[in-house]
């Protein structure tokens, strides 16, 4: 995909965060979710590895994020902490790749119903158009 | 075991200008354990090299395996008949290891993806610190089992320097003074007598002022 105004995003998200805001996944459209995000559920965020998250980056992927819950209510007690920490890995490679460190994002969600999921996508579909697509495009 | 960490992203690509075939070579023993050069940080460092490539235009083609160790030669007698299909071999392991490969393949471009950095210890996820410096005659039978040769920024022999201040090494307040940690621990063990011992000069030809060093095990070797 590389129209900068659907730009392809791959969300990891965790199962609970994930359920638990939307109630269900066949919903989300309705909802409003971006159709430009991919959604991959976790059993939990602190499952995402560095390997998966460079993986998606050099699969295509204009930008992607890890979506968790906030760090007090992790149903694996430290799981989107873990997530956080290799999301910050992959931030410090970009950068110095000199690849913009935005292009990947940790959120930490609260795990209740609200759009708190789709906003997420939403903040993400608009900076990663403000960024273009990836730089790994077209070379 | 011995400790590494990966040099800087930038240092290695920079290595590996204009290589367009590349093994990437990780290690099953120490660098493992320290999480620097494993089979999982191979995986890691092929991606990072493979986007970096990609985002310059210049794709690379990149191979990855992990040997039980690069320091012992049957492990590395694996690549025979496969090293020279690599522009070059990027060793995740320790100095060690990469200088064994160059040893043993002398016509394939070896280069190292670690920085070798001490002989250490775990003390938790994460972290690691120093505890000996491989000088050949160890001493610790006489100061408590602590090291004064890695663990004091000076190598001192006979006590601590005026630099000893509550405990902590004038270099760093977060850096023990390990002769304080020799005074305490002896003190607890009831043998401070051992202090009053004078250590002469030492002799440091068994360390790497005698140059490298070898062992030869007679009643081993076959």
């Amino acid at each position: 995909m590389n129209d900068v105004n659907q730009p392809d995003i791959v969300a990891f998200c965790c199962h609970y965060t994930a359920y638990a805001c939307s109630q269900d996944l066949q919903n989300l459209p309705q909802l409003g979710f971006p159709e430009n995000v991919r959604l991959e559920i976790l059993p939990c965020s602190g499952r995402i590895s560095i390997t998966r998250l460079l993986k998606a980056f050099e699969q295509g992927a204009d930008g992607i994020y890890v979506a968790g819950c906030k760090d007090d209510t992790c149903h694996n007690v430290r799981g989107s902490q873990i997530a956080k920490k290799r999301v910050d890995y992959v931030k410090d490679v970009f950068d110095q790749l000199n690849i913009e460190p935005e292009r990947i994002e940790m959120y930490m969600i609260s795990r209740e119903p609200n759009r708190g999921f789709i906003e997420v996508a939403e903040e993400m579909t608009m900076r990663i158009k403000k960024l273009g697509s990836s730089p790994l495009k077209g070379k | 075991m011995i400790v590494g960490q990966r040099k800087p992203i930038q240092e290695i690509i920079g290595m590996l200008k204009g290589i367009k075939k590349i093994l990437i070579l990780g290690c099953s023993g120490c660098v493992s354990v320290c999480s620097a050069g494993g089979e999982k940080e191979v995986e890691i460092l092929a991606l990072i090299l493979r986007i970096d490539r990609k985002k310059k235009g210049e794709p690379v083609e990149t191979m990855e395996k992990t040997l039980a160790r690069q320091c012992d030669t049957e492990y590395l007698e694996e690549l025979k008949g496969e090293a020279g299909n690599y522009d070059a071999i990027l060793s995740m392991a320790c100095g060690v290891g990469v200088n064994y490969l160059a040893d043993m393949y002398p016509t394939t471009l070896v280069f190292p993806a670690l920085n070798t950095s001490f002989m250490g210890v775990s003390e938790e996820q994460g972290v690691w610190s120093e505890r000996c410096a491989g000088c050949g005659d160890c001493v610790l039978d006489r100061t408590g089992g602590l090291c004064p040769i890695a663990r004091c920024s000076k190598r001192l022999f006979n006590g601590p320097c005026g630099g000893s201040q509550n405990g902590k090494c004038e270099i760093d307040p977060n850096v023990a003074c390990v002769w304080q940690l020799i005074y305490d621990r002896l003190k607890g063990l009831n043998q401070l007598e051992k202090l009053k011992e004078i250590f002469p000069i030492k002799d440091w030809s068994s360390s790497l002022h005698g140059g490298p060093r070898k062992i030869v095990r007679e009643d081993l070797k076959l």
